[in-house]
């Protein structure tokens, strides 16, 4: 919504003009007119160069990793080898983790964020909406790096000790999908990874739910509540359905920030480059290798492999924010229509 | 009332009663990490957090005694510089959408490109600083971190900014503009005052999201174990000391680390709320 002049008098009016009209607009009004027209490039220059930073980036990444994209080719992508030393580079490994993280991460996380944003818009009595909606959005504000430590020195030994033994005990002895869970319990390890992961996406994907919901409009909520449903038919039937594509905006967002993250990954995925069926084994994401190998990288293929995980990782975190975008704006865009 | 012991309605009931209180253990359960978080820093985190120590001196070789105070410099000035730096770009980028842009291609596809970019991986832009600064001038510097920063800072600004502007009521432009004032003076004497509060909420937000960032300082600014001025030369900052100390095996090491976290934790956390209660005045 910007601003546009309802009216521009024309300078055939004449009004007001008669004394400066032969010697043209005053010295004051020729300088604010060449400051405006400054002003406005200079906002619209910086606008241009946010437009350009992302593909930028992208360039930037395509340049620093050709040399790796020449000696590797397409392989690169569905090679599992990683061997610095004869300079063999594959990116199924960390592409794996990366995947399989954030998949823990959605399956557990979003089920958690449907039922906070359904008690903050539904249930919650006004008082303790707000409190209780900064408690979940201080869960986004705590660094990174914190829920990397504590993870690694506080949630790794005990789940350790007293889940993972259960979870191999019980999960590990269904058929086929036991393979998931085998193995010995190490604290450290991509299920790890994705369970911290699904604590750091909840208040993300909260928020979006919380404020998609609080668009439906009440008249829709009243009409079945004033047949006999339940609070939970009226969520299930009546608000769900009306927000369904914000609600996979606000998943995608969530699953967006989980493929990206980085450090707090990095301290429990126990960094090794190696497929293991089990959710159990230590493995390795994008993100991980970057922050551990990439200042220690030694040799151009190297670092340049590194820059190109970098880029694959860049790639496919930005299709899924602009889907996210995109579902969202097309929601707004419906209840444009729909008021 | 004989519908009402029906054995359907029962069920929709005991269901509607089931999934409520999930709902409410969900809730429990979010804030349940929450607690266990904030609980771990201050008992870990506290003993370390009140040695005046930890605010004098340098961060130590292994095995010695010493503080963070380095580190806490360097990730001051770097948010600073990187503050500086990215919310002036933010600001007027943010103006160009909100008042100029309206829904042109540029307006419209700088507000999608800007919010991919602010919940893009921040090792990324990391990746991005060490391609395009640190690897032409061959070295890690300060400046390579701030700007590694300001690039966080800036999406997050641009959106508020943007955001903010727009809920200024259009009557106060128009009343600005009928009395002569050009749009330029309109804006910045007009509807700036007017979002004063919002855009520093932004402002605020941004600072609190990148002091606690470690990955983009990982290839950028890296870390230093002495005291330095120089932002031309590799800076230490609290977050790659934390990360630094923590993967170590030495137990000082760890302390300091777990002192540096509840430090960095702690401020954040300040940071947000003072953010919300600043912006909760204005409504």
């Amino acid at each position: 919504m910007s601003y546009v002049p309802v009216a521009q008098i024309p300078q055939s009016l004449d009004i007001g003009r008669t004394t400066s009209r032969k010697q043209g607009p005053p010295a004051a009004q020729r300088r604010y007119s060449w400051v405006d027209a400054f002003f406005r490039n200079l906002t619209r220059f910086f606008a241009l160069l946010v437009f350009s930073l992302l593909a930028a980036i992208m360039v930037s990444l395509l340049i620093g990793s050709w040399p790796a994209i020449q000696a590797t080719g397409i392989g690169f992508l569905f090679s599992s080898d990683w061997d610095p030393v004869k300079e063999k580079f594959g990116a199924v490994v960390p592409i794996y983790g990366t995947l399989m993280t954030s998949l823990i991460a959605m399956l557990i996380g979003v089920p958690v964020s449907f039922g906070i944003a359904l008690f903050l818009t539904e249930l919650a009595p006004g008082w303790l909406k707000r409190p209780l909606g900064t408690a979940v959005e201080l869960l986004a504000a705590v660094p990174s790096i914190i829920y990397g430590m504590w993870g690694l020195f506080v949630f790794a030994p005990i789940f350790q000790t007293h889940v993972q033994p259960l979870m191999i005990d019980s999960l590990g002895r269904i058929p086929l999908l036991g393979a998931l869970f085998e193995g010995p319990p190490l604290g450290i390890g991509m299920i790890t990874a994705g369970l911290i992961l699904s604590i750091m996406v909840i208040p993300f994907v909260t928020a979006v739910m919380r404020d998609v919901f609080e668009i439906v409009p009440s008249i829709d909520k009243e009409s079945a509540y004033a047949l006999g449903a339940t609070t939970w038919e009226v969520v299930w039937h009546v608000v769900l359905p009306y927000t369904k594509i914000g609600v996979v905006g606000g998943i995608m967002l969530g699953l967006g920030r989980a493929l990206g993250e980085t450090m707090a990954v990095t301290f429990v995925i126990g960094n090794a480059h190696r497929l293991s069926t089990s959710l159990m084994a230590p493995g390795n994401s994008i993100a991980s290798a970057l922050a551990n190998e990439f200042t220690e990288a030694v040799g151009d293929i190297y670092s340049s492999a590194l820059i190109e995980l970098g880029l694959v990782l860049f790639f496919i975190t930005s299709i899924v924010l602009a889907l996210s975008k995109l579902l969202l704006l097309r929601l707004s865009r419906l209840e444009g229509e729909r008021s | 009332m004989a519908a009402d012991h029906s054995s359907l309605y029962r069920a929709r009931k005991r269901k509607n009663a089931v999934l409520l209180t999930v709902s409410g253990l969900m809730v429990v359960f979010g804030l349940f990490w929450l607690a266990w978080i904030l609980f771990t820093l201050l008992w870990e985190g506290g003993t370390a957090l009140i040695r005046i120590s930890l605010f004098t001196q340098m961060t130590p070789p292994p095995g010695a005694d010493g503080g963070l105070l380095n580190a806490i410099a360097g990730s001051l000035v770097m948010a600073t510089v990187g503050t500086l730096i990215g919310t002036p770009v933010g600001i007027l980028a943010g103006t160009y959408l909100a008042e100029y842009g309206g829904k042109s291609w540029l307006a419209e596809g700088t507000r999608f490109l800007n919010d991919v970019l602010l919940s893009a991986p921040s090792i990324v832009i990391g990746l991005f600083v060490y391609a395009v600064y640190v690897a032409q001038v061959g070295h890690f510097s300060g400046w390579a971190g701030s700007l590694a920063l300001s690039l966080l800072v800036i999406p997050v600004v641009v959106r508020t900014t943007d955001d903010m502007l727009k809920l200024v009521p259009s009557s106060l432009r128009e009343a600005a503009m009928a009395l002569g004032c050009p749009m330029w003076k309109m804006i910045v004497l007009v509807t700036y005052r007017a979002a004063k509060a919002g855009i520093l909420t932004g402002i605020l937000l941004a600072v609190a999201r990148i002091s606690g960032e470690t990955a983009p300082l990982l290839f950028t600014s890296l870390n230093n174990q002495f005291w330095s001025w120089n932002m031309n030369a590799p800076m230490a900052n609290l977050p790659v000391v934390i990360f630094q100390f923590a993967m170590s095996p030495y137990a000082d090491w760890q302390r300091l680390a777990w002192g540096g976290a509840a430090l960095i934790t702690f401020t954040v956390l300040l940071l947000n709320i003072a953010a919300r209660v600043l912006f909760r005045k204005k409504d």
